[in-house]
């Protein structure tokens, strides 16, 4: 399988009045065609800025994109605004969050999904709305006909989701980037997505980069994770590995702080201690030492020296940013965090 | 569509009627006298109260306000049976006690001033407003915003009698570049109506075109940086697209109800353009009504300013519901 995303040494920086904010400091990452990957991690922690970064949005504002990116063989973060607007909504395109903030309030959402079908298609006005009709209906929005003509408002949730989802395959893009898609969705409207996802890739073949903070998604979607902690990656591998074996004890704690329905319904949630921290003042050493529970079996290099993203021993591709050595993170996880998924 | 504009219609009828008691209250209760000042020096008790009887003031007020509605409607007779009785056809605002002109004609002399002032001026502060207000929010932070605000600001500060006067005496008394401002007739004289409207045109659209450079600045600044333009961007739209469809589509919105009060307001009589250029319109008939308590044209123009303003409330939330889906009508 070919690289067909690969994101080489990607920093992000904002300067403002209060300080340069790192929000994304040294990302490398990759994925494949057709693949799922899922980047996880708290409010603040890159994983927004890094999508917005591939799709050159950043450009024009403050903020200061360093490293290479390189979709399907070519680097596109050098790129000028007026070339790397071909390649958005075309090669690349990206689903938002909240669907009834990111569609026009004045325009119908047919009127919408045929522009961005037009942008890139020498069509004509009838043509980009027979197109949008069709992918209304690819995306199981019952009455297509009908329901192009009506705007954002007018749809529920769940279908404002499926109808941005229309828009952006509109072009048949090869990568998809899904900047948490379900998070303002109810549970079941929520499994309806990612299903559509699912079944879209395996359509068209999309490589998709799943954002989220919620593991279960993970888990159920992607093929390789990438957890992310102040803008950095602490630990990347195959989906299967991270949940089966994680390495960091940040990902122990978002694993022990998921409810369950098996638990004891009288014990309380556990929770990671303390808060993210401010970009602009990261801590020093292992961002995460403030937070960590096993500073005092490593010792000083925690609030010392930032530990190096390596191998974990005896895989081939799961990666982890910790300064406990092999031993001890096994002792740990067998003995004291336990989680499952 | 068509139960809301009738629904709408009735309730500005409604209005016009509070408004038009309201008027006749107020000049009821009032000091002044217009039988007092239409009797002159020589004036005896008998006099005054033929006067009195021939203005129809000495009638309770209830009368008096029936009987002008029933003028509006149908038209009304005065002094019926003697051998001055004047016929006013509907709908019959009365006669001024100033000039013995029925106030209609007055306000059909007056209405084509004010209107080329209004529509002249109004197309002019569009113009400039809008097109100062998108390069302000375009290049935001350069020169030209700076510079586009800064006009801005002069025309929100600067009163209308300062510029006009300026403008006049430079214009006009210095260069001689344009004549004095007056009305002609624009179809009988198209070229010197031009002329001679140019100054009340610039500065009064000197003033709004300030408020409407800031309106749509800010506008498109706040738009530009909605959810929704970050999509338009990531669908791979160009700079150009993204502007002048997404973005000023929406921020032109409140611009339309802020145009349409604005505009309605001014065809009631743009009072001090008018007494800045010395031309008879509206607003200069309205205040010297009110200097001479002529009841009957204070009354009369009072209405007509109400009408515009109402009609144009009206005709805005009809193009909103236009504009934005949101609010369309069922």
């Amino acid at each position: 399988m070919s690289k067909f995303l690969d994101v080489k040494n990607l920093s992000v920086k904002f300067n403002t009045e209060d300080g340069v904010v790192h929000a994304v400091d040294n990302l490398s990452f990759s994925v494949e065609r057709g693949k799922t990957l899922g980047i996880v991690g708290e409010s603040g922690s890159g994983k927004s800025v890094t999508s917005l970064a591939i799709m050159g949005l950043h450009k024009g504002s403050r903020a200061e994109v360093t490293g290479e990116i390189w979709l399907d063989g070519q680097e596109i973060n050098q790129l000028a605004e007026k070339d790397i607007r071909k390649l958005r909504g075309k090669k690349m395109a990206m689903i938002f969050q909240d669907a009834l903030a990111a569609l026009h309030p004045y325009y119908t959402v047919g009127n919408q999904i045929a522009e961005a079908y037009q942008v890139h298609n020498k069509v004509s006005k009838t043509e980009a709305k027979k197109h949008a009709i069709e992918m209304l209906d690819r995306v199981g929005i019952p009455e297509p006909q009908k329901r192009a003509d009506d705007y954002p408002h007018q749809f529920s949730g769940g279908m404002r989701q499926r109808a941005m989802i229309a828009m952006s395959l509109s072009c048949d893009p090869t990568l998809l980037i899904a900047d948490e898609p379900t998070t303002a969705l109810d549970v079941t409207v929520q499994a309806q997505i990612l299903e559509l996802l699912r079944d879209l890739q395996k359509e068209f073949g999309t490589s998709i980069i799943l954002i989220t903070h919620d593991l279960g998604v993970v888990a159920e979607t992607a093929d390789d994770v990438l957890l992310m902690y102040a803008g950095k990656a602490v630990e990347y591998g195959n989906v299967r590995d991270v949940l089966k074996n994680p390495q960091h004890p940040y990902a122990w704690g978002l694993l022990t702080s998921i409810p369950r329905l098996t638990g004891d319904p009288d014990k309380k949630l556990a929770a990671i201690p303390g808060i993210p921290p401010s970009l602009i003042s990261v801590p020093s050493g292992c961002a995460f030492h403030p937070r960590c529970s096993y500073v005092s079996t490593v010792g000083a290099a925690c609030s010392a020296t930032i530990p190096d993203l390596l191998l974990v021993t005896n895989t081939a591709h799961h990666l982890v940013r910790c300064h406990l050595d092999v031993k001890n993170r096994e002792d740990i996880f067998k003995n004291q965090v336990v989680p499952k998924l | 569509m068509l139960s809301y504009i009738a629904r709408r219609i009735t309730s500005g009828v409604l209005v016009l009627f509070i408004v038009s008691a309201v008027v006749f209250s107020i000049f009821y209760i009032l000091p002044a006298d217009p039988a007092r000042l239409a009797c002159g020096k020589s004036c005896t008790p008998e006099l005054m109260e033929r006067i009195r009887h021939a203005m129809e003031i000495d009638q309770p007020l209830a009368t008096q306000y029936g009987r002008f509605v029933k003028g509006v409607f149908v038209g009304r007779t005065y002094n019926a049976g003697t051998e001055v009785q004047l016929d006013c056809a509907a709908p019959c605002l009365g006669y001024s006690y100033q000039t013995d002109l029925p106030v209609t004609s007055l306000i059909k002399d007056r209405l084509p001033a004010t209107l080329s002032i209004a529509v002249g001026a109004s197309l002019l502060w569009l113009l400039v407003g809008l097109s100062g207000g998108i390069l302000s929010a375009l290049k935001r932070g350069t020169l030209i915003d700076r510079g586009s605000q800064a006009f801005a600001l002069a025309g929100a500060s600067l009163q209308i009698y300062f510029v006009g006067l300026i403008l006049q005496f430079i214009f006009v008394n210095k260069l001689e570049w344009l004549p004095m401002p007056g009305y002609v007739s624009p179809f009988e004289m198209p070229f010197e109506w031009a002329k001679e409207m140019v100054l009340p045109w610039v500065t009064l659209a000197f003033l709004l075109s300030a408020i409407y450079s800031r309106l749509t600045r800010s506008g498109m600044i706040e738009v530009m940086s909605e959810d929704y333009i970050r999509t338009a961007r990531a669908k791979g739209l160009s700079a150009r697209q993204i502007n002048f469809k997404h973005v000023l589509r929406s921020a032109i919105t409140p611009i339309v109800t802020v145009f349409g009060l604005d505009l309605g307001a001014l065809l009631g009589g743009a009072v001090i353009t008018e007494y800045v250029f010395n031309i008879p319109g509206l607003g200069k008939l309205a205040t010297e009504a009110v200097a001479n308590v002529d009841m009957p044209v204070i009354t009369g123009t009072v209405l007509l300013a109400a009408i515009f303003i109402i009609t144009a409330n009206m005709i805005v939330d009809i193009i909103y519901s236009f504009l934005d889906p949101k609010v369309r009508l069922k």
